[in-house]
């Protein structure tokens, strides 16, 4: 017990309890598969905007490049996939049976070596962790390194998301291309098409998103969280208290990679596909606005901004797809001008006193949460390399 | 790859691709400068940048139009006044847009990307309403048709020739308003230590606005140029954005001629790869490149060293 | 005492030191010793180099000659967080501490322990780290205040958390931009007082403008003019030089 009081506050074990229930009660009960299906949709987003919270929120450092990960976790996935779906009896009528039918569309002969060791599900689950961290590792160590961060940092991970998507849209033979990588059907022989499956892989989801709140309360709890916050806030001076910044901006990076690609992987598998608009900078610079709306500050705000935009995505786009775009435009200067702490604001200020005097009898008393950030956090002073 | 063509065809190839690619280059130095202005000089990140150039280009388009169907006798020089009404379409709204949004936001670059990504969601969409969504064109007068025949092989379209002369001039234009003239000595005053600019009785306020709307306002003359060589689209302006960028980042965010030397670059290896490889191939190679160096010198190509 | 005789005795040589930006030299072919248990401090009128030595000693700013040894040791080639754990702390001029964290938490992150990712993970906040971080606390006049927010602290507050934030460090080499700037002038004595009693067993540097603080806790004196040393010695010695007079009266 005593480690649960460590790691979680009275309110954030309520925060979570109700994510839990939302999650493996709520929603199962009150929604059909095919909405729940959708709802699990979402929720994979929600693991990269749990990694922003980390990454943005607390360390300052701005991501357009989230996508990136969260594609390379989605593909992995799917290249597992599409090999299990391309039996040479399944695709007998293509010119060379036995490889993905995109390839055989762009004339291509043989299995791509780099396709080859997917045809092991250990190789594609270690990969889906792996690549993203390696990759995000590159990146990171190459310009944080070199005290690249701030509004540079942004721009380049945004060109990173640029570059790929035009090379999985260009390179259609090994990629799928615009269409990405469709028709995928079984998992080891277990059809992740019917019903059943979808429910199966949403609690699955639904128990992985749970473990990864409560790997990212770890983290924040720990003194890496608050280093988190002295790196945004006063970089020069972590630096003179003995600490490689760099490495702690590496680290956060890749963690926020991580999360992404697992959020990638499991998108794949609950809805079936994977494609380059999932990687690009348009998905990319709207899953920072999941994180935004939920207050970028807070794991469990993450979780509801990002069902809530995504809701009123699907709700909206639906009615009037005209106003979704002015709707989100405004969204985004909404959360920027009006209400920088998004939901978990909201919140603080108004539901959490009600929530503290509910569950107020007795017990330890904790500190408050750190007040929320002042609007101007950025962790922009040491933004410029050569200033 | 280059054993199929002789030496001449080789030339020729690359005379013709770096043709194309200085109108490439004319066309990044367009929308560079306005962004080198705004970014290099005030720090701030204007995402909605591509869109005020696409109002550019919608503005040009409306007076195409409106000239040839009442004033037809007129057509043959609409274009230069469409221009102007392009940079003052867009000077305007990007001093209602500094008014009402950025200088809200100066303290926060971060926050100031992701708001002016809202604006450039919402001027598409308002594109988009307005103008439909299909791409249009303008039509060009008869003397900015045809081509100059150079050899043989070798032709230069004079709607080319015509918008690298612009590019030229607009520079040349940049220059001078910020190395110059007294608004670019307060600009720059202003980048460099607001608080003793406002001391010495610079409107610090009045120079922000004034600065961002002439770098809004020159992304509406780079619309306008960009109606002669391309049609436009809601979204076109979108597609650029990330280019223009690096190009400003890689040119080292401060420097003029930096700004030009990365759009030349960028351009130059664009176009030409492209006649060897796929055009998305060569994209990504270029920006690769670029991005690659970027990480191995964050300041790049030009830049000051300072002291600390 | 001041004899050059043999420079490893010392605790920190700069020796030919020299940094250029654009072919403007800030400092110029400087050489300066530290003592052991001395506070030294360094003035000068502005632009005279002093901050770029201190940035230079501590890694902000690479040298473009020379060399910097610290208990033998070439500090030119590290990098600012290994300076550091070499026993070298750093205030700056403007109070630099973590406004979003509480008082005790500044404290804490300073604390000489799991700097790397994986210790900052595994970080316990035991009972060693809980007594330092009050006796340092008690140290800096701030021992009342460990639970507030850093941000709501008055100026002179700041400046002493940034001092203790170093102190809990255990430096050997204590570099001060500034300390008394903008503190009034009881706290200005709290400060002296407070630098007399932690200079026991370390090393202080002191960029100072303030002459009156200068004279209270000066044991030698180094006066910088464009980047070169202009006359060193005790407080009396430089006030008496007419190189001195001459650059701060007759400009």
């Amino acid at each position: 017990m005593t480690h649960v009081k460590s790691l979680l506050s009275r309110q954030e074990l309520i925060g979570l309890l109700v994510v839990a229930a939302l999650i493996f009660v709520v929603m199962p009960l009150s929604m059909d598969i095919f909405r729940l299906n959708l709802f699990g949709k979402y929720l994979t987003y929600a693991f990269v905007a749990i990694g922003l919270v980390l990454c943005w929120g607390k360390g300052g450092i701005l991501s357009l490049g989230q996508g990136v990960f969260f594609g390379l976790g989605g593909y992995c996935m799917a290249m597992y996939l599409k090999l299990e779906a391309s039996t040479p009896e399944a695709t007998a009528i293509q010119s060379t049976p036995g490889i993905p039918d995109f390839m055989d569309w762009n004339q291509i002969t043989s299995l791509p070596w780099f396709w080859e060791p997917f045809n092991s599900l250990t190789f594609t689950l270690l990969a889906i962790l792996v690549i993203p961290t390696l990759f995000a590792f590159v990146i990171g160590a190459a310009m944080f390194k070199r005290r690249v961060g701030g509004v540079y940092f942004a721009i380049i991970t945004q060109a990173i998301a640029a570059i790929l998507t035009i090379l999985i849209i260009g390179q259609q033979g090994y990629t799928g291309g615009v269409n990405g990588i469709t028709d995928l059907r079984t998992l080891k022989g277990w059809d992740i098409r019917t019903d059943e499956a979808k429910y199966v892989l949403y609690y699955v989801n639904g128990g992985l998103l749970i473990a990864v709140l409560l790997l990212s309360q770890f983290v924040l709890k720990s003194k890496l969280g608050r280093l988190l916050v002295a790196v945004r806030d006063k970089e020069d001076r972590v630096r003179f208290s003995g600490y490689d910044v760099s490495n702690i901006k590496i680290f956060v990076f890749c963690f926020a990679a991580v999360l992404s690609a697992i959020g990638g992987a499991m998108f794949t598998l609950q809805v079936g596909f994977m494609s380059p608009s999932f990687v690009g900078i348009v998905p990319s610079i709207e899953m920072v606005i999941f994180c935004a709306v939920g207050g970028r500050l807070s794991i469990f705000g993450a979780v509801y901004g990002t069902l809530l935009v995504n809701w009123a995505k699907t709700t909206f786009s639906e009615i009037f797809p005209e106003l979704w775009l002015f709707g989100l435009g405004g969204l985004f200067i909404a959360v920027v001008l009006v209400f920088p702490n998004g939901l978990s604001g909201l919140y603080r200020s108004y539901l959490a006193p009600l929530v503290d005097r509910l569950i107020s009898r007795g017990g330890s008393s904790y500190p408050p949460e750190p007040a929320s950030p002042p609007p101007d956090l950025d962790g922009e002073a040491n933004a410029k390399p050569a200033e | 790859m280059f054993a199929d063509y002789s030496w001449t065809e080789l030339g020729s190839i690359f005379a013709m691709q770096g043709f194309a690619g200085l109108i490439l280059f004319s066309v990044f130095v367009l929308m560079a400068l306005g962004l080198a202005i705004i970014f290099g000089q005030m720090g701030v990140i204007n995402m909605a940048h591509g869109e005020f150039m696409i109002l550019g280009a919608y503005v040009t388009y409306l007076c195409s139009n409106i000239v040839e169907t009442y004033i037809p006798s007129l057509f043959g020089i609409y274009f230069f006044f469409a221009m102007a009404l392009a940079f003052v379409a867009a000077g305007a709204l990007g001093a209602l847009v500094e008014w009402s949004l950025i200088r809200h936001l100066y303290k926060r670059p971060l926050d100031t990307l992701l708001a002016t990504w809202g604006l450039s969601l919402i001027l598409q969409q308002a594109y988009r309403s307005i103008f439909g969504a299909r791409e249009v064109g303008v039509s060009l007068p008869n003397w900015l048709l045809g081509s100059v025949p150079l050899t043989d092989i070798i032709e230069i379209p004079i709607n080319g020739i015509f918008v690298m002369v612009l590019t030229l001039v607009i520079a040349i234009g940049v220059y001078f308003i910020l190395f110059r003239s007294r608004m670019g000595m307060q600009t720059r005053a202003v980048v460099q230590n607001r608080v003793m600019a406002g001391a010495v009785g610079i409107n610090t306020e009045k120079v922000d606005r004034h600065t961002f709307a002439l770098g809004c306002g020159i992304a509406g003359i780079a619309g306008s140029a960009f109606t002669m060589i391309g049609s436009t689209g809601p979204t076109a302006g979108q597609l650029y954005i990330v280019d223009t960028f690096l190009i400003v980042v890689f040119g080292g965010a401060a420097s003029l001629l930096g700004t030009i030397a990365s759009s030349f670059a960028i351009s130059q290896a664009q176009s030409t790869m492209e006649f060897f490889l796929s055009g998305s191939m060569a994209k990504v190679l270029t920006l690769l490149t670029v991005v690659g160096i970027l990480m191995l010198r964050p300041e790049g190509l030009f830049s000051l060293k300072i002291r600390r | 005492m001041n004899t050059i005789s043999n420079n490893t005795d010392f605790l920190l040589s700069i020796e030919s030191l020299s940094v250029s930006f654009d072919g403007f030299k800030a400092v110029n072919d400087l050489n300066l010793y530290v003592d052991e248990n001395e506070i030294h401090v360094i003035i000068g009128p502005n632009g005279a180099g002093k901050t770029t030595v201190l940035d230079l000693i501590c890694g902000r700013t690479k040298a473009t000659a020379g060399s910097i040894k610290f208990r033998k040791k070439e500090l030119t080639q590290l990098r600012e967080h290994e300076i550091v754990r070499e026993g070298v702390g750093r205030k700056f001029q403007n109070p630099s501490i973590y406004e979003d964290l509480t008082v005790f938490e500044n404290l804490e992150l300073s604390f000489p322990r799991g700097r790397s990712v994986f210790g900052a993970l595994t970080f316990k906040r035991d009972a060693e780290v809980t007594t330092r971080v009050r006796e340092i606390a008690e140290m800096v006049f701030l021992d009342a205040l460990l639970n507030m927010q850093a941000a709501l602290l008055s100026h002179g507050q700041k400046q002493w958390l940034e001092i203790g934030m170093l102190l809990i460090q255990d430096p050997e080499l204590l570099m001060l931009d500034e300390p008394v700037a903008g503190m009034s002038v009881s706290e200005r004595k709290q400060t002296a007082k407070l630098l007399n009693e932690i200079t026991k067993g370390r090393s202080v540097m002191v960029v100072e403008h303030d002459m009156k603080f200068v004279e209270d806790i000066a044991h030698r004196v180094t006066v910088l003019h464009q980047g070169k040393i202009l006359s060193e010695g005790s407080m009396a010695k430089v006030q008496a030089d007419p190189k001195v007079i001459d650059v701060y009266l007759g400009h």
